[in-house]
């Protein structure tokens, strides 16, 4: 089986998600190639052919063109699998790939069943078993679900493809995230909360339990959505990665795009009223609790 | 301007799941129902730009069984115009493909100016059906956006990047969005508007008469995931597993002094 692999790049850097799909192909057992639009200084290194396209002709979004440049490659590889990663670059651009080739598209897979892909469903309580009916199967993976063993190594047979800037969708620059704010990163202690808390009143009993910890407050994506919080205490994959001793998850369900953000923590408590809330697969331990009571008891009990 | 905003039922996600018969989906019987929740930063997004424009009709659609039809109305009641239901019992075992294609066959004749979609499902998360439906109408598509503004024909929208980096782009209507969560802040309906959308338009088209297309996706089997069992379960008086969960503190991390 040949799969052709769809590196990322942004800010001209590679993405570390380039070297997830060179795992899931070494999984396989899959033959490979790779495809990058990107920049000439930050190529990916493994052993085989790399169909480079330089960003400053093509445009790191400009998926019309990179669909047009990946069917070049299509045409000349032959792959049975196309594999991206499950970002902002990888959802947008490959049900484009997969229409314009009539393929079927599996997302976010997690796992390989025999011939079948292994995807969540329902905020990750369901599994789905996913199969193509035949031809070509694009897939894109869930970030962290397959990991290189060792460092990556090698260097690749480059051959540049030349491209057209032209574009239906004007990229007009990148934002920063915005700066300031507290730094979660240094906090030992990140006590969070999650839509579960109901009302943004219910926050100063997850900074009450932050304080008493000698912690900070972070904050899941649902209750910065809602201006309960600020954006830089967003912990999760569009807000920061933490890892601190002590994660307390409080009402927080366990989105994958939360636990991206939190699941190396040292030590994870969950306070939940859903016991089968995903969050209850990271944490060591579930407290399955009414967060009103269970909270103000924690916190008097560790200020007493 | 013509607005089509496409949206979709799904369970509350705090539910607890079983299985159906044929163990290919989820069981939907005893499931509270809501309307996917990027599918409200969609119908929000539609009726803020019906708004700007004053001049404009929301035309809101789903796929799936009469049930879906109250994810609809309350569309409807946020201040869509009109409602397009493409009836099908056995939504559930269509692929992406299958749906956007049924989406395209609907709104092929009816020259939208712009489509809004939520960017995924909460219940399946495949992020296809809007990409798709854009790319078999001929639209340029942009996913994820988080803001959107709209001048002379041509929106500025934010697409969300990992991180907390946003991407600015630009482009000129016809054009199809996916939304992402805090793009806006949906409404809640009004009761005055609960009242007025239910005189509104609300069609069903038999999802035969759309559909002529196979499915290039099949579901083998769902299942629930294996419990990996590790963490430890606290459940019970208030009191007793706060003493519990302090001793494990204690013991295990180096938080406590």
């Amino acid at each position: 089986m040949k799969a052709l692999l769809i590196a990322e790049s942004r800010q001209g850097e590679l993405l570390p998600g380039s070297y997830e799909t060179l795992a899931f192909a070494n999984q396989l057992g899959a033959e490979t190639a790779m495809f990058l639009v990107g920049s000439e200084d930050a190529l990916p290194q493994f052993d085989g052919s790399l169909y480079w396209a330089d960003a400053a002709e093509a445009g790191e979004y400009n998926p019309e063109e990179h669909v047009r440049l990946l069917l070049e490659v299509v045409a000349k590889e032959n792959p049975q699998l196309i594999v991206l990663s499950h970002s902002s670059y990888g959802w947008d651009l490959a049900p484009r790939l997969a229409l314009a080739l009539q393929a079927g598209q599996i997302s976010e897979v997690i796992g390989v069943k025999d011939d079948a892909m292994v995807v969540p469903a329902c905020n990750s309580k369901l599994q789905r078993v996913v199969k193509t009916q035949g031809g070509v199967t694009v897939v894109t993976l869930q970030s962290g679900a397959f990991n290189l063993v060792g460092e990556p190594a090698g260097t690749p047979t480059v051959e540049k493809l030349s491209a057209q800037a032209a574009a239906k969708v004007e990229f007009i620059g990148y934002e920063e995230a915005e700066e300031g704010g507290v730094d979660l990163s240094k906090a030992e202690v990140i006590v969070s909360a999650g839509r579960g808390i109901g009302k943004p009143e219910n926050l100063a009993m997850v900074d009450a339990l932050a304080k008493a910890l000698g912690g900070e407050y972070g904050a899941s994506r649902p209750v910065v959505d809602s201006g309960w919080a600020e954006h830089t205490r967003q912990v999760g994959s569009t807000g920061q990665t933490v890892a601190p001793k002590l994660y307390v998850a409080c009402g927080i369900s366990g989105a994958i795009q939360h636990l991206t953000g939190m699941k190396k923590s040292e030590f994870i408590v969950a306070i939940n009223t859903d016991r089968d809330a995903p969050i209850g697969e990271v944490a060591d331990v579930l407290v399955v609790a009414d967060l009103k009571q269970f909270l103000p008891a924690l916190t008097a009990r560790l200020e007493g | 301007m013509k607005i089509l905003v496409c949206i979709k039922q799904v369970p509350d996600m705090e539910s607890r799941f079983k299985l159906n018969a044929k163990g290919t989906w989820y069981n939907d019987q005893d499931l509270a129902w809501r309307m996917n929740e990027y599918d409200e930063f969609a119908v929000e997004q539609a009726i803020q730009l019906r708004e700007q424009l004053g001049e404009a009709e929301v035309v809101v659609l789903s796929v799936g069984p009469d049930r879906v039809k109250e994810a609809m109305k309350k569309a409807l009641a946020m201040g869509a115009d009109r409602g397009v239901h493409i009836q099908d019992e056995a939504s559930y075992e269509k692929d992406p493909f299958q749906i956007a294609s049924a989406i395209a066959a609907y709104a092929g004749d009816q020259s939208f100016d712009a489509i809004f979609t939520g960017m995924q499902s909460q219940d399946r998360g495949s992020a296809q059906v809007g990409v798709l439906l854009a790319g078999m109408l001929g639209l340029p598509a942009v996913t994820t956006i988080v803001s959107f503004e709209f001048d002379n024909g041509t929106a500025t929208v934010r697409r969300e990047l990992e991180g907390g980096l946003k991407a600015q782009v630009k482009l000129a209507f016809p054009a199809l969005l996916t939304c992402q969560l805090g793009l806006n802040t949906p409404r809640y309906p009004t009761l005055p508007n609960i009242m007025k959308s239910k005189k509104k338009e609300l069609v069903s088209i038999p999802v035969a008469d759309l559909l002529k297309v196979e499915a290039v996706t099949v579901t083998d089997t769902i299942r629930f995931p294996e419990k990996k069992g590790g963490g430890l379960v606290l459940e019970g008086d208030i009191a007793e597993i706060t003493e519990q969960l302090v001793s494990i503190l204690k013991e295990k991390t180096t938080v406590l002094k």
